[in-house]
């Protein structure tokens, strides 16, 4: 009758994990370059090292996250079928990350050759990971605005793809195409398509779900998506037509809709239900935060064009947007995820139930708050020295000692999941 | 009104009752807790059986699909009974660290269980069982004033 339900709660938790384990290392290699390099770096977006430091985090930590949660995400969300995840995983993640690791090392030491060989890997990653999520978001008999959105950002996702080659195989043998205005549409779709679409989609799902907040309002999850997309799709009119005249007419609809999305989430969850607050609900927080920052700023950076004529303005866009908003967002759902998937694929072993620890025994709560105040400091200092040249060093070190405190958590909690299982087997 | 109606409205009803149990645990009223938690755990209960007795069965019966999304919830069922027996030791126990972590399981289990039944299982049932008397019986077991 419905041949594609998925009702199975989850693939192998080796499956997420793989994603989950190796992401935060690129935040701290992030870091480390930061320290190295100085506060050059943020002088503009266009530095080899803001490019590579960019391409750090949004593939090498966002992009690995989010490929891993939707592995898991969309079984249990939208019950879909992932065409045999265990093995699409096991080949899309190295292939990932030895692109990003070609990538990357193309931008900082200026070799093209690494740029183009990086194309090939990102293609077939990529390309395999979008029609194997596209295929389970389309057939699955489930309804509704999450889905949705997910079926946009998977859209997303493969014209960023799409758009980045082109951008590597120009720079790499100097095709004739214009640069500066393929890069600003390739990252619109980047991070508005493919992350904030994905995000939205996804937090119309938790965060009623993990704050017992009322539902986010039907006419918002209807329009959200679709004027998101539609303002992409004029953004993107530029690399045609000239639209400099034009362009606060479509920034400033989009900044608008960023603060309507994260002063309604703010806004739920203020009014919720559930009283507790966790490093979950205030990762959340600090996101929504640095999204009406990002709004404000931005619309700020569009009205006083002296104010957004300086170079540093949009280096100061990126800090909010990678490491304020999405960093933000996915360590903080990863503190959510972990720990029930231990405790899942723990109960399922087969024991008796009272053997199986409790999702809090997983990683410690003062462990997670900690990492998160840190991972705060940092942003903060990220932003100074976007102005303040001389604490860059300073916000390089944050930086990486924040992620790899999440990476230690998050190993942490596999040795954890690891001793737990063995306990629980030795005693069956 | 479909037939799974009451059943949304009793998921949140639900919701409402857990918050309490689980705010007055972590801020160490007990007796407030213990009212709330038996209140909680005797509308799951409810919830649960009514699942198992009424709508369940007429699901299977009316689509032939005997191991498929039924099962799964019933499964699911059972790992939530379990998680509130673990808060019911801890809570006689006045062990507010056991009590948080196994509510915080329970909740996430919950959350994740009812958006399948809300998404998928229960359109299917509305599907497949619109014509029939299971949707009076549901909303006469639970009638929650």
């Amino acid at each position: 009758m419905h041949p594609s339900l998925s009702f199975d709660q989850a693939p192998p938790i080796s499956v997420p994990y793989r994603f989950f384990l190796v992401a935060p290392w690129f935040g701290v290699l992030a870091g480390i370059l930061l320290a190295w390099a100085g506060g050059e770096v943020f002088v503009s977006r266009w530095t080899p090292e803001a490019l590579a430091l960019t391409h750090l985090i949004a593939l090498g930590f966002m992009l690995q996250a989010m490929c891993g949660a939707l592995f898991q995400f969309i079984p249990v969300a939208v019950g879909g079928n992932v065409w045999r995840p265990e093995l699409v995983a096991n080949t899309v993640q190295p292939l990932l990350l030895l692109a990003t690791l070609l990538l990357v090392a193309g931008f900082l030491f200026g070799r093209p050759v690494l740029l183009s060989a990086a194309v090939p890997f990102f293609l077939l990653a990529l390309g395999g990971f979008v029609v194997v999520v596209a295929l389970a978001l389309w057939r699955t008999p489930a309804t509704g605005m999450t889905l949705w959105a997910m079926r946009l950002a998977i859209g997303g996702l493969a014209i960023t793809v799409l758009l980045g080659s082109l951008l590597a195989e120009a720079l790499a043998r100097g095709l004739a195409v214009p640069i500066v205005e393929l890069t600003n549409v390739h990252l619109a779709w980047g991070l508005g398509g493919w992350a904030l679409m994905l995000l939205a989609g996804v937090s119309y799902h938790v965060v009623p779900m993990f704050q017992l907040t009322k539902p986010y309002p039907l006419w918002f999850t209807r329009w959200f998506g679709p004027l998101l997309l539609l303002l992409l799709l004029i953004w993107s009119a530029r690399l045609f037509l000239d639209l400099s005249r034009w362009l606060p007419l479509v920034v400033l609809p989009l900044l608008l809709i960023l603060s309507a999305y994260a002063g309604l989430t703010l806004w739920l969850q203020y009014t919720r239900r559930r009283k507790i607050h966790d490093a979950t609900s205030l990762y959340f927080r600090v996101a929504m935060l640095s999204m009406l920052a990002l709004a404000v700023s931005g619309a700020a950076f569009v009205l006083w064009p002296v104010l957004g004529a300086d170079p540093r303005s949009a280096v100061w866009l990126g800090v909010l947007a990678l490491a304020g908003i999405f960093v933000s967002a996915i360590s903080g759902m990863m503190y959510k995820i972990v720990p029930f998937l231990n405790w899942l694929h723990l109960q399922r072993l087969g024991g008796p139930i009272s053997a199986v620890p409790n999702m809090k025994k997983m990683i410690p709560a003062e462990a997670m708050t900690g990492q998160l105040r840190l991972h705060v400091l940092a942003v903060v200092l990220l932003l100074a020295a976007v102005w303040q040249p001389g604490l860059a060093r300073l916000a390089g070190l944050a930086l990486a000692a924040s992620f790899a405190w999440l990476g230690w958590n998050l190993i942490g909690s596999v040795r954890r999941y690891q001793g737990f299982r063995d306990q629980i087997r030795a005693a069956a | 009104m479909s037939i799974t109606a009451p059943l949304f409205q009793h998921h949140k009803h639900c919701d409402e009752i857990f918050a309490q149990a689980e705010d007055a645990c972590a801020s160490g009223d007990w007796d407030t807790g213990e009212n709330a938690f038996a209140l909680l755990q005797d509308q799951l209960e409810t919830h649960f059986s009514s699942e198992e007795e009424l709508l369940f069965p007429a699901f299977e019966s009316a689509t032939g699909m005997t191991s498929g999304p039924t099962e799964v919830m019933r499964g699911e069922h059972r790992q939530m009974r379990d998680l509130l027996a673990q808060m019911k030791g801890a809570l006689a126990a006045r062990d507010s660290d056991a009590f948080g972590g196994a509510a915080e399981t329970l909740l996430i289990l919950m959350q994740q269980h009812n958006m399948k039944e809300e998404n998928i299982l229960y359109p299917m049932c509305d599907n497949a069982l619109g014509a029939s008397d299971v949707g009076n019986s549901l909303a006469e077991r639970l009638k929650t004033s």
